[in-house]
């Protein structure tokens, strides 16, 4: 088997001199592919993708990014590497305009944005509408849609969504599911933290569940949601 | 009754000094909040910054005045501007990159960089004393006024005169002009744009590759500017002493609370504010109530509410006032 584009390797370790969270915790994505990291609360599973992008200390394992060994460098620096991140929470500018955000996200790239913009606004059409209005005035739905659009902006290699879910409406969580699905289809690369497992899996090439910190079942998100054990523990049956 | 001569009384003594206080204010208040929302903590140097800006282009006039050279009918200071608000830059980013960096490093928090400002204060208040004394001093030359009020009598044969300080005129001037490049600046250019986006979330800031210790720089040399430019008008304005300039640090703080910590627009909003409140509360009103009340109500006093002595204390209660019932400023700054 080929190595993977990104894949967090056997990773052990936690926050700054803290006790270790993540234990011997392996989680891996290839293009076109969307890998979905869910588990139960506190397992580990925004930690173990924070862990991926250095913002943690791994004590053992290795971080690479398309073969390069990128382990000890700063998130930063992995974005400049090409990794897109955002957050859960405080992922836009909210007294900046929609445009704003997305020039901001570019801030790394010297070359023309502007087709760029226009993609992401092909992608986001309810954005470009609202280009002139402050990102903090739209709706939880919208605001996830500027924070994806502008991780997009510096063209990542790679895009890391930490439960973009969280806090919005079954409808609208549906409506950025597609986006997601779409965003993959040119390509790109996408990791997941999410708390609604069961969409999450369905939409999932991959699928990891981890539990206090370890990988307890991996494998494509239709075989999770087929494996009873898994079904039993986590999706309610 | 006299409506007009009573008009004439309150913009002669009202209004236009206000407005020119309230320019300084607004300036010096706008280098406070740019601190308060990019470095995150209270400038208390910031009033020494402004008188060491001052001395500095203070010399240089006389420096060109030394030499011959003047500015026509305006104030040579205005040519040594340039030089002051340089050597203010460059003292600034000295001191950052001596002192403040070492706390930015140690991730310390805003109280303690607020007392290392303190500290700051103290060094900038001795530096000045050292060079120029802790006199007064005037650097105002040119033409003294833009109307005359024996002028302006005589053209409208009104009793009341109006007089125009070209300093005053000047200092609007300027304040509009550097106002509105600020805010260009902020709102159109790259730099501008990644400063507000660190202002607004420091992470995400670093997340998109904006490099925190440029726009830190940044922040100090247009700090510097500002505070240079606040300096020099009000000197021009009044005149130039050290511990006046550290006085000013209340009202200023006001102005920009009063508006909203963190927030352009409040600092500039607050600073009129500031000023009008200050100027009307110590105003010996007698003059305009006797133009514009009938006879029979004419007031006996004086009918000033408050000395010209306390007029501190006019911003420390509208700083109490708005502390207690709306802490984030009229514009929504940032809660202090």
């Amino acid at each position: 088997m080929s190595e993977p584009f990104l894949i967090g390797d056997c990773m052990t370790g936690g926050y700054g001199k803290g006790p270790d969270i993540l234990h011997d915790c392996t989680i891996a994505v290839n293009p076109g592919e969307i890998a979905v990291i869910v588990g139960p609360n506190g397992a580990g599973k925004s930690t173990a993708m924070k862990a991926t992008f250095g913002m943690l200390n791994v004590r053992s394992g290795s971080v690479r990014l398309d073969g390069e060994d990128i382990t000890t460098l700063s998130p930063q620096d992995r974005v400049i590497k090409g990794m897109g991140f955002v957050p859960q929470t405080s992922n836009i500018f909210t007294s900046m305009t929609v445009e704003e955000n997305l020039e901001m996200g570019a801030f790394i790239r010297t070359d023309d944005i502007s087709d760029t913009m226009e993609q992401v606004y092909t992608l986001f059409p309810i954005l470009r509408d609202k280009r002139n209005q402050p990102a903090g005035e739209l709706s939880g739905g919208q605001r996830q849609q500027v924070a994806v659009g502008r991780a997009l902006m510096t063209k990542p290699k790679v895009l890391m969504l930490d439960e973009p879910t969280a806090g919005v409406s079954p409808i609208v969580m549906d409506e950025l599911f597609d986006r997601i699905i779409e965003v993959s289809r040119t390509g790109l690369p996408i990791l997941m933290v999410e708390q609604n497992a069961k969409q999450a899996l369905e939409i999932a090439d991959k699928g990891y569940v981890l539990v206090q910190g370890r990988n307890a079942y991996t494998g494509t998100g239709q075989e999770l949601l087929a494996d009873p054990e898994v079904r039993k523990s986590f999706l309610g049956g | 009754m006299d409506l007009l001569n009573a008009l004439v009384a309150l913009t002669n003594f009202v209004m236009i000094p206000a407005i020119a206080y309230g320019s300084q204010l607004a300036l010096g208040a706008l280098g406070v909040t740019l601190i308060y929302s990019i470095l995150r903590f209270s400038n208390f140097a910031h009033g020494d910054t402004m008188a060491f800006g001052t001395m500095m282009t203070i010399l240089v006039t006389w420096l060109f005045q030394s030499w011959g050279i003047g500015f026509g009918v305006l104030p040579t200071a205005l040519l040594a501007l340039p030089f002051g608000i340089l050597a203010t830059m460059a003292l600034v980013l000295v001191t950052d990159r001596t002192v403040y960096r070492f706390y930015r490093e140690q991730k310390a928090k805003p109280v303690v960089f607020v007392m290392v400002s303190l500290g700051v204060m103290f060094m900038m208040n001795g530096l000045v004393r050292f060079i120029i004394g802790p006199g007064d001093q005037r650097f105002s030359d040119g033409e003294r006024f833009l109307i005359k009020a024996r002028a302006f009598k005589k053209m409208t044969g009104l009793n009341e005169g109006l007089a125009i300080k070209t300093t005053q005129g000047i200092t609007v001037v300027t304040a509009i002009v550097v106002v509105a490049l600020l805010f260009w600046f902020l709102n159109k250019t790259r730099t501008g744009k990644s400063m507000r986006a660190y202002s607004d979330n420091e992470d995400l800031a670093l997340l998109s590759g904006i490099n925190p210790e440029r726009v830190v720089m940044y922040t100090w040399l247009i700090v510097a500017a500002l505070a240079t430019i606040a300096g020099v008008l009000y000197g021009l304005d009044k005149s130039f002493k050290p511990f006046t300039y550290f006085q000013l640090l209340l009202p200023i703080f006001a102005s920009a609370i009063v508006g909203g910590l963190g927030s352009p627009q409040g600092a500039i909003a607050g600073g009129f504010i500031i000023a009008f409140s200050e100027v009307t509360i110590t105003y010996a009103w007698k003059k305009v109530l006797n133009y514009s009340l009938p006879e029979s109500l004419a007031p006996d006093g004086l009918v000033q509410l408050l000395s010209t002595d306390y007029k501190f204390a006019v911003s420390f209660a509208i700083l109490i006032v708005v502390l207690l019932f709306k802490p984030t400023g009229l514009f929504k700054g940032k809660a202090v």
